[in-house]
């Protein structure tokens, strides 16, 4: 694919087939896999660029290369692998890491490649990413040779504090995100007849895009920007911005390539216990029960050890996904759910229980379809096992500095997972308004669920929001269970003191 | 290779040291260089930008962890993070706690002040052998005995002659399971070099003073111990009369009195004329003062000395001149005033606080000498 890596061959090229065999033979389904050895400086690269060895130039892959090497040069951190969601689905294995390593790899790589085709919530995602992000660099790069660097990045760097602000539900309502902005029906068949790659639509897309909204303008004339009211509010804020706001063509595209991007990587984001938990699965299963040799079996142990290791401080999404996934297959084996099973109150005879159902097999690859992370611990993360994890939460006691664990009541811990699961862990945010006190003014609503904003941090992304917008950002939040509201007007952040007054809703 | 993102990198790089895109400096997180943790580890500093977004509040988060312990019980949490990357994944820690060699930190200095390397004047003729433990053996002390090395061999004994139970699993390593670290020497020739340090301990020299010129030392000696394999380093302290001491009373007299430099040049002098012959030593006297000196005279027997004896023998004289309470003295300017146009065998510099040590450091070693 690219001078940095070289395809397997020999003994990996025959352990690639056979733990491939195994693989097939458990049921996984994929798209195929293939395995390109690096070194570790590519692959800090590549894991920097966020699998993709062509990206857009930006100081934030640089910033990310070098911690990934001051890491490895450390010895404190080393990537085994990477996966990247494509078809063919490309994987890098580590030049220097010894067989029985690269065996858990391929093992484990082979459960994304079935996790990226089956889940649910990667159905949309386009598979041709390879060619849209080189693309996507490609532009990006024009861009900054006709309107300079600096300019180009610094309105990067905007969007860039939008990235998450992003509508999860949009990844069930279209198959083609580059496409499911304003374009009419034509479009849509007009590339689908010509057989055009998806790429190219992206290409196109985004001057159809362009022009619609020309023309948009133009038929409207003087009646300044009016927005479609119909469409508010929307959680997609990129996606509002680049068809309303005051921006220039290639402003416009930019957000719209970024805003592919961050909806290319947000069904990795949604299932990240999952997803791990899925593929360790299937290198742990693989591995004891056919790939490793007897001298395998000390070394695999060692490294599966390491990567299911638990802290303190943070949940391990691969121990946490794998025990889930092994509590769920015991449960359905045994007949552990339903009615009967909830209700029976005889510690005994529920300790015992078994009615040998043998459904767990087919039950998790059903939960690997349908779930993401919320719904997967919202249904199946259980007292049983929650208490068998030892697992609590813990919190900041400012009287003596320190986290100090909070509780370890089930209720509490799972109400606790749910909320930093809930949206990928980023606050909803959405736009109600393009036209708020009547002034143009634009308004952003946070949906309270518990946990305030970061106002620090909400200042200076508002003051991204307005470069863009150029009018005031308004933002409305909740503070000690009473409305507040903020107005960013260029210079600085301040609350508007009575809320009621405004225009909104 | 040459990958792009070399220049992704060396452009993060230069935001990070303010050269370009000054609006992101307030996202700037950084410590500069590595922090001394005092248990043999080093906090390397992970200099980062941080894009702004909507995010939680942090005294409403917390989170989730695993283990033992009781409601109210601490958690230290260990800083590395366990499992493998994804890519595009989390936010990536800021700092790592990592043992350093001195070596590995002086490398970091290098790096973090774009240092070059000092091109040594004389023959090499220092004999200097090094050990490094890269490789594993089957004999040697038990002090380098490799614990998870032997652990590893004796299961696998186990596992083949069966006497491995699951039940029970206790692992005994018996003699031919031991494996220790093992050394490769080699001899290399060496320039040799001496660091001569003076400070200046009159009573205008407070803790403060002091406590920015060890630090100030503690990297320089670091900065020349990677460059030069052996290395002497002398002390010497003056307020109207100098002596030389010992390391550990230089950095903790405190003498009261006034202030005579030439005393320490004399002294400077004298040492180097009788131990190092200036062909053979790479010799660096490093002066540190407040710069209060007693008389315009003695000033003038200074320069003299500096011109005569001490900067002909020398790779480079350097000055640092520590802001004290009574503000900065005079002497800095008197050698300015002299060796603005000689910048090659002089280097002044002078050192506000504690955070201007850094650049003080960068304009003492930046010239290669």
């Amino acid at each position: 694919m690219n001078t940095m890596t070289r395809p397997v061959d020999g003994e990996l090229l025959r352990l690639k087939e056979e733990i491939e065999q195994y693989a097939i033979d458990y049921g996984l389904d994929f798209h195929p896999v293939v395995f390109e050895m690096c070194d570790y400086d590519t692959i800090n690269i590549l894991a920097a660029l966020g699998g993709f060895p062509n990206r857009y130039p930006h100081w934030r892959f640089g910033m990310e290369y070098d911690q990934m090497y001051k890491g490895y040069a450390y010895g404190l951190q080393k990537i085994y692998e990477m996966v990247v969601n494509t078809n063919p689905c490309y994987a890098y294995l580590l030049s220097v890491n010894n067989t029985v390593d690269q065996k858990i790899v391929m093992a484990h790589v082979y459960g994304h490649a079935d996790f990226f085709k089956h889940n649910a919530w990667f159905k949309n995602t386009n598979r041709n990413m390879m060619d849209v992000m080189a693309n996507h660099g490609t532009k990006i790069r024009r861009y900054m040779a006709k309107y300079g660097q600096g300019r180009v990045e610094d309105f990067i760097d905007k969007v860039l504090s939008l990235e998450n602000l992003v509508d999860v539900d949009i990844l069930f309502d279209k198959t083609d995100f580059s496409s499911n902005v304003s374009v009419s029906d034509e479009v849509d068949e007009f590339t689908e007849d010509e057989g055009v790659s998806g790429p190219l639509k992206s290409f196109i897309r985004s001057k159809e895009r362009w022009n619609n909204k020309q023309k948009k303008v133009g038929k409207k004339e003087k009646k300044v920007k009016k927005v479609d009211f119909e469409k508010l509010p929307t959680r997609d804020v990129m996606l509002f911005l680049l068809e309303h706001g005051p921006v220039e063509e290639w402003e416009s595209d930019i957000l719209g390539i970024l805003r592919e991007e961050a909806y290319y990587y947000l069904p990795q984001r949604l299932t990240k216990i999952m997803n791990e938990g899925w593929a360790s699965y299937w290198h742990s299963t693989i591995m004891t029960q056919k790939a490793a040799r007897p001298s395998d079996i000390i070394h695999f142990a060692d490294h599966h050890a390491g990567v299911m290791q638990m802290s303190q401080k943070r949940l391990n999404p691969y121990k946490i996904g794998i025990e889930l996934f092994r509590d769920i297959e015991f449960r359905w084996n045994s007949g552990r759910f339903g009615k009967e099973y909830n209700d029976c109150t005889d510690m005994y005879i529920k300790e015992n229980w078994d009615k040998k159902c043998n459904l767990g097999r087919q039950k998790i690859f059903e939960v690997r379809k349908t779930h993401n992370d919320i719904t997967f611990i919202d249904e199946f993360f259980t007292k049983d096992f929650c208490e068998r994890m030892q697992i609590f939460t813990y919190k900041h006691n400012p009287r003596t500095g320190r986290n100090e664990i909070d509780t370890r009541d089930f209720e509490a811990i799972k109400q606790k997972l749910l909320q930093q699961l809930t949206n990928f862990g980023s606050p909803i945010i959405r736009v109600e308004s393009a036209n708020d006190n009547n002034r143009g003014e634009l308004l952003l609503r946070h949906i309270h669920q518990g946990v305030g904003l970061d106002i620090v941090y909400a200042a200076e992304t508002m003051k991204n929001v307005h470069a863009i917008w150029k009018r005031p950002v308004n933002l409305a939040s909740m503070d000690d269970g009473k409305e507040i509201k903020y107005t960013f007007d260029g210079k600085e952040m301040k609350v508007v003191g009575d809320s009621s007054g405004g225009g909104q809703k | 290779m040459n990958h792009p993102i070399k220049r992704d990198h060396s452009r993060f790089r230069k935001i990070i040291k303010g050269k370009i895109r000054d609006n992101l400096r307030k996202y700037i997180a950084r410590g500069e260089m590595p922090i001394p943790k005092g248990d043999g580890t080093f906090r390397i500093p992970m200099p980062s930008i941080d894009t702004p977004r909507f995010r939680f509040g942090d005294k409403e988060q917390g989170g989730t962890g695993q283990g033992d312990g009781q409601p109210g019980d601490p958690i230290d949490g260990n800083p590395n993070e366990p499992g493998q990357g994804e890519a595009g994944e989390g936010e990536g820690k800021k700092e790592l706690e990592v043992d350093l060699t001195l070596e590995e930190l002086a490398s970091i200095l290098g790096e973090e002040l774009e240092l070059p390397n000092i091109q040594p004047k004389g023959k090499k003729t220092m004999q200097s052998e090094t050990d490094r433990y890269t490789s594993i053996g089957v004999v040697g002390p038990d002090s380098l005995k490799h614990f998870k090395r032997t652990y590893k061999e004796a299961l696998k004994r186990q596992i083949v002659t069966g006497t491995y139970d699951t039940n029970n699993p206790i692992i005994i390593p018996v003699r031919r399971d031991f494996r220790y670290r093992a050394a490769k020497s080699h001899v290399e020739y060496e320039n040799s070099a001496v660091v001569i340090y003076m400070m200046d301990v009159s009573g205008s020299m407070g803790d403060e003073q002091k406590e920015i010129v060890r630090t100030e030392s503690f990297w320089i000696n670091l900065w020349l111990r990677s460059q030069y394999k052996d290395i002497e380093i002398r002390y010497i302290i003056h307020d109207a009369t100098a002596k030389e001491v010992d390391e550990y009373t230089f950095f903790r007299t405190r003498e009261s009195g006034g202030t005579l430099i030439s005393s320490a040049y004399k002294l400077c002098r004298d040492i180097i004329k009788d131990d190092y012959d200036p062909s053979e030593w790479n010799i660096y006297p490093f002066h540190f003062s407040d710069g209060d000196n007693w008389s315009t005279d003695d000033t003038k027997q200074c320069l003299e000395i500096l011109d005569n004896d001490i900067i002909p023998s020398s790779n480079v004289f350097c000055y640092g001149q520590v802001e004290s309470r009574y503000g900065s003295g005079q002497f800095y300017k008197d050698l300015q005033g002299k060796y603005t146009e000689k910048a090659d065998e002089v280097i002044l510099s002078q050192i506000k606080n504690k955070d201007s040590i850094l650049d003080s450091i960068k304009d003492f070693l930046s010239k290669g000498k």
